[in-house]
């Protein structure tokens, strides 16, 4: 895997990416990390300065901000995660099915993706979670599907690519079938190209999650996720602007790390 | 087989029906995914008592009683003679109401274009004649920047810091130039840093050309190969993305006017959203499917007029 080995060597790229697993490691142990409950409302101490006890102050009901923006990377970032990550999953299988199978499948496949992207990605979503309703589950479902749109198609066109090319052509000719040939020829062509094309969009995906909340189509308070947390704070941004400035800042660290990563692999791919 | 333009632009052209026909069909479909029931909602909204026989009754009124062949066809009907239904909570037909909106959000997308035309431009020809140095350094910084900052984060410290703070320009509303200007540059922004990017690698891709080594040899100077090559032929592959660009930004404005009150489409669509008012929520998806279709057929056509590859490969098929 040729992206693996030429990282080495290209700091932008590793630091990005050590600083990116350091956030999914402070996500992942948030419930150990967080030194309040997130969800402890206490009015007396509402709009607290920073101090030992409460790191980044509290929030207008008295909540710890540090614990709020620890759990918050679980909601933001998993959840882009998990977006692409199925989104991605689903793509390659549909996109493989529809490039083996060629013919009548294909054919309304294109046609279908042509109707779909018609309408601009983000207007579709808005649609979807108008008629869904808002949850996070929604939002999920909603992004999913817009992904996959663009995805399928552009899998599509990879596999029909790599089918064409003569070693491919030669390693059919020579007896390799199934497995072996995904194994020997698909995965690693086509794996590097995968990889950048998720890591492109995962910056793209967390704001958009987080547009959604802001919006209040998206997760609902209380949930700390980071849309949210700026939705909740706007109210008081002339006396408290700090309730959106760290949730804000927290989103812009997060999607550069990514999109320096991705601009990295991009290069090398 | 050599195709001309006009046949390629008579192609396409054709082709729009049909897109459209399937556009309204999906957009029909998706509204039926609502999990509640429209005639309950009107009810709701008109605070009656959801009974049996009243929704019976409204069903019979709405035609939501009908076979979903029959819904489509009346539907379609309507949309031929501009006739969108009516909106569940101002009773008023909903295209009156989303052309009135509709300008607005024009104005703030013309405004946000120019602004993307005329920054995206400079710096990135400037990132790319300067590569590598400092400058080029700090502008690709920004443009990374840019695309990482969410728009109505972005719109809330612009409010705080020129509106707040200094007083330059006016919080909400619309009116004067000077509503337009934080909104506009808030919807801009992540376009720009986008372009910026593109524009640098395309430039220096075409700068590695043969065309440009051969008009240095001829002892152009090197503002004349910019200006009169390089840059003619790195505006062909953006011209591309113009149809993009522009769904990028109504999609985009439905934020940013929430953060700015901008009397506009994505104002009025986030409030139907909330007050599940779906014939507005329809309406809206399936007008700017429409403008969004013409915008690509456009961008296609405009490309393959500047572009005279596309030309030479019709040629050789």
């Amino acid at each position: 895997m040729k992206f693996v080995r030429t990282k080495s060597g290209n700091l932008t790229g590793l630091i990005s990416l050590f600083l990116l697993v350091i956030t999914g490691l402070l996500g992942l142990f948030a419930p150990i990390l967080m030194p309040h409950d997130p969800f402890a409302v206490d009015i007396a101490k509402k709009f607290s300065v920073p101090s030992w006890d409460y790191p980044l102050g509290t929030d207008h009901l008295g909540r710890c901000i540090l614990s709020r923006l620890l759990l918050g990377i679980r909601y933001s970032l998993g959840s882009a995660l998990i977006i692409q990550l199925v989104a991605i999953v689903l793509a390659i299988l549909l996109g493989a099915f529809v490039a083996l199978k060629r013919g009548l499948i294909d054919f309304l496949f294109i046609r279908l993706c042509d109707i779909l992207l018609a309408f601009p990605t983000l207007v579709l979503a808005f649609g979807l979670l108008g008629i869904l309703g808002p949850s996070l589950k929604n939002v999920l479902i909603a992004l999913i599907f817009t992904q996959l749109i663009y995805y399928a198609r552009m899998i599509r066109g990879l596999f029909i690519g790599i089918n064409e090319k003569d070693f491919v052509q030669a390693a059919r000719i020579t007896g390799t079938t199934g497995i072996q040939l995904i194994r020997r020829h698909y995965i690693p062509n086509l794996l590097p190209s995968i990889v950048t094309i998720v890591a492109l969009d995962i910056g793209k995906v967390i704001l958009e999650i987080a547009g959604f909340s802001f919006i209040g189509l998206g997760v609902q308070a209380p949930i700390p996720e980071w849309g949210m947390m700026i939705n909740e704070g706007k109210q008081y941004m002339r006396q408290h602007p700090e309730l959106m400035l760290y949730p804000g800042l927290a989103i812009i660290l997060v999607v550069l790390l990514f999109n320096q990563l991705a601009n990295r692999l991009k290069r090398l791919d | 087989m050599y195709e001309s333009t006009w046949i390629f632009c008579l192609k396409r052209i054709l082709t729009l029906p049909f897109v459209l026909l399937g556009v309204s069909i999906l957009t029909f479909v998706f509204i039926r995914f609502v999990p509640v029931e429209p005639a309950e909602v009107i009810l709701r909204l008109a605070r009656v008592a959801p009974t049996e026989e009243a929704i019976q009754a409204l069903r019979e009124e709405l035609g939501t009683d009908k076979s979903f062949f029959l819904q489509y066809l009346l539907w379609g009907k309507g949309i031929i003679q501009l006739d969108f239904g009516t909106s569940f909570v101002s009773k008023l037909p909903v295209a009156h109401e989303l052309f009135v909106k509709l300008p607005a959000t024009i104005e703030l997308a013309i405004a946000a274009f120019i602004l993307i035309l005329g920054l995206s431009i400079p710096f990135g020809v400037i990132s790319a004649l300067y590569k590598h140095t400092i400058i080029d350094k700090i502008i690709r910084f920004f443009s990374i920047l840019s695309v990482s900052i969410p728009a109505f984060w972005l719109g809330f410290l612009l409010l705080y810091l020129f509106s707040l703070k200094l007083g330059l320009f006016p919080t909400n509303g619309k009116g004067t130039p000077a509503h337009l200007v934080l909104p506009a540059f808030a919807l801009a922004l992540p376009t720009i840093g986008l372009f910026v990017q593109l524009i640098r690698s395309t430039i220096l891709e075409e700068l590695q050309q043969q065309y440009v080594q051969y008009a240095r040899l001829r002892g152009l100077k090197s503002s004349v190969i910019l200006i009169r090559h390089v840059l003619r032929n790195a505006a062909i592959p953006l011209t591309s993305l113009l149809g993009m660009t522009l769904g990028n930004l109504l999609g985009g404005a439905v934020i940013v006017e929430q953060v700015f009150s901008w009397p506009g489409l994505g104002r009025y669509l986030i409030e139907s959203i909330m007050n599940r008012d779906y014939p507005v929520v329809q309406c809206y998806v399936l007008i700017i499917a429409v403008i969004y279709v013409l915008a690509n057929l456009c961008t296609d056509i405009l490309h393959r007029l500047l572009d005279p590859h596309l030309m030479m490969k019709g040629r050789r098929d």
